[in-house]
């Protein structure tokens, strides 16, 4: 049976591979930050600590699913779920490979934007219904944040829509056949990745979850499966950023043909996730400030003059 | 707008490299159970009681450790036996609330109480982080080989009298006009 | 597809009539948020993609991300659902159900007399912009001034 966009079986595996890649990032973001702080990490379950997914998964379930009494129920049992549905939502326009993908769609970037801006519901409602200080500084702070890092996020892929005309994510990743993205896009690519990290809230930008200020931010009250969901959400966000870095910058699944389409399309976003954590690794937190005024003061502006710049080049060629 | 770029972009991309690099370091991990780390002799870790190279307990009873101790985890109680020794009925330490400070064994005057390089102490119940006595005496002279402190103390004994003691003068006679 | 038009409809309606009746200010907006994506959803079934997407970005993903920050700021509690429960007696709703009883009435006399065939042409993002830049070049150059000082006013105060 061939895989073609839309069928069943793409569909769930495509759920499914997405699931367990973001479960099993759990296990590969605590083995590589520890290799970067000359460390060993979870290597005691299984083969390599392979397991460790396993064992996280069976303390998450089991755990006590406790509701605060003061909390807002109705709204306090929407938000995690909504992180999910939104993500998960998300990868169903990512091309994948060649006749990998779940729609076709013709405003693939702007669906993903949508989603993306809808997450920032699930973080608001998390920290407003938990009815905790902590929690409302953290949904404060990430509203703001997302809201903000939102605008440079759309306008720096402007440049890429200009360039292959075309709102398709497959269109874009066919129109990179000459050449990447990231060479004519170099500026967009950075603030793409910069606002990326922001819009998924992951460190240096984690000020909504800031452990050492505000213990867990917006996720504060929450426990067991539903906290599980704030941290797969977080993961699968990782994978969605990578990937989507890969399809509008690094041309998706192209490469030499040694390997298979959908292989280059892993390995790809497998070196932005690893990227990602290195980030985490290397990287302190700024400070909330510093992090608004470094958007609007500078990303902000950056990333006009690079639209205006794209949009010059290419009339006048 | 070049002091920008260098402290938002260019500071930040020398750290990633410098930090990408230990992936090539080996890690500093001791993977503790499979792989003993050494101990140093005089850590501070459980507390044993030591008896003297005759074999008998060198704890007088004394009750200074239990009055060093900070945290008040040491209980005792005075014995004495026929010949005059003091020893103690029971010695109890509740290793739940030891901080292993080591000042009961600064404070030991017959160098009883020790300190041990061991630390792998955990119980599943709290009860039996209390130990009594018998867990506690063990059957050599720990840290210090030779010394005995009945054999160098003035305490009378049977078997010893007052100035037989080592490096001990005979008592003075007080009714006595000799120099 | 029409199916879906009406269902995305009715959930916009009354979502909508939800929005006015909550007491729980939350609650309101998070049902003001589901009647703007179901008229997200009711504009990709007409055939307005483009539309659609910029109105779960604007409306739904930051327009209302800021209201819900305001409310954050505000400190509601139970005293406030108490008020808003002691507005909403049935006597205040008299005024405003006739005057859109009247306006559904007319509504519903114009849509009898249009053709009853809906034929759906898919308005793409192409077409949006070939109009947006060439009949109605002058509107936009209009909002973008407005937006550029807006840009300039909000650069000077985050200067400050």
């Amino acid at each position: 049976m061939t895989l073609e966009v839309g069928s069943g079986l793409t569909i769930g595996l495509i759920l499914g591979t997405v699931i367990v890649v973001a479960a099993m990032l759990i296990w590969v973001e605590r083995r590589l930050l520890s290799f970067w702080q000359e460390r060993l990490g979870p290597n005691r379950v299984g083969p390599f600590g392979l397991l460790q997914v396993v064992a996280d998964m069976i303390k998450i379930f089991t755990k006590e699913d406790w509701v605060p009494p003061f909390a807002d129920r109705f709204s306090f049992v929407l938000a995690p779920a909504i992180i999910m549905t939104v993500i998960l939502l998300s990868f169903a326009v990512i091309p994948f490979g060649p006749n990998v993908g779940v729609v076709e769609s013709n405003i693939g970037v702007l669906f993903i934007l949508a989603m993306a801006s809808l997450g920032a519901y699930s973080v608001m409602l998390g920290g407003l219904s938990s009815d905790n200080k902590y929690a409302l500084l953290g949904s404060l702070r990430a509203a703001a944040q997302m809201v903000s890092y939102e605008v440079f996020m759309g306008i720096s892929l402007l440049g890429v829509v200009a360039l292959s005309g075309s709102f398709n994510l497959r269109t874009i990743v066919e129109a990179q056949e000459g050449m990447w993205f990231f060479i004519p896009q170099f500026i967009g690519f950075v603030i793409f990745l910069i606002a990326g990290v922001a819009e998924s809230h992951r460190l240096p930008f984690d000020i909504p979850e800031a452990e050492q200020e505000i213990c867990a931010g917006y996720h504060t009250e929450y426990s067991g499966m539903k906290f599980g969901m704030f941290f797969v959400g977080e993961y699968l966000g990782l994978v969605l950023v990578s990937s989507l870095i890969t399809v509008l910058f690094f041309g998706g699944w192209m490469g030499p043909s040694f390997l298979p389409p959908i292989v280059w399309f892993a390995l790809k976003s497998g070196v932005f996730i690893a990227f990602f954590i290195l980030l985490r690794a290397a990287i302190p937190r700024p400070r909330y400030d510093q992090l608004m005024s470094y958007g609007w003061l500078f990303l902000l502006p950056l990333s006009l003059i690079n639209l205006l710049v794209t949009g010059a080049i290419i009339l006048s060629t | 707008m070049f002091k920008l770029v260098k402290d938002t972009l260019i500071s930040q991309v020398v750290t990633l490299w410098g930090v990408f690099k230990k992936i090539f370091v080996k890690a500093d991990t001791v993977e503790y159970p499979d792989q003993q780390p050494y101990m140093f002799p005089r850590w501070r870790g459980r507390i044993i009681l030591s008896r003297d190279p005759d074999g008998e307990e060198r704890c007088v009873a004394c009750n200074l450790c239990a009055v060093a101790c900070p945290v008040d985890c040491i209980a005792l109680q005075k014995g004495e036996m026929e010949d005059g020794r003091w020893y103690p009925e029971f010695f109890r330490i509740n290793f739940s609330r030891c901080i292993m400070c080591g000042f009961c064994e600064e404070a030991c005057p017959t160098n009883a109480i020790q300190l041990t390089p061991d630390f792998e102490m955990a119980e599943y119940v709290r009860q039996d982080m209390v130990w009594e006595k018998e867990d506690l005496l063990i059957d050599g002279c720990g840290k210090y080989h030779d010394y005995n402190f009945y054999r160098v103390a003035g305490k009378q004994i049977a078997g010893k009298d007052k100035g037989e003691a080592l490096n001990e003068a005979k008592p003075v006679d007080v009714r006595s006009l000799m120099p | 597809m029409i199916t879906l038009f009406y269902l995305a409809g009715a959930i916009a309606v009354i979502s909508t009539a939800a929005v006015i009746v909550q007491t729980n200010i939350v609650h309101a907006l998070l049902y003001l948020i589901l009647s703007l994506l179901a008229v997200a959803v009711v504009f990709y079934v007409l055939g307005a993609p483009f539309a659609a997407a910029l109105e779960a970005i604007v409306y739904a993903g930051a327009i209302l991300v800021l209201f819900l920050f305001v409310i954050m700021m505000l400190n509601l509690g139970q005293h406030t659902r108490d008020q808003e429960r002691s507005w909403l007696s049935a006597r205040m709703f008299v005024a405003p159900g006739i005057m859109s009883a009247l306006l559904l009435g007319q509504f519903l006399n114009v849509m009898s007399q249009i053709d009853q065939d809906m034929t759906i042409t898919r308005v793409g993002v192409m077409e949006v912009s070939a109009l947006l830049f060439g009949p109605y070049v002058l509107a936009v150059e209009l909002a973008s001034i407005l937006l550029l000082a807006g840009l300039v006013s909000a650069y000077h105060l985050a200067k400050k």
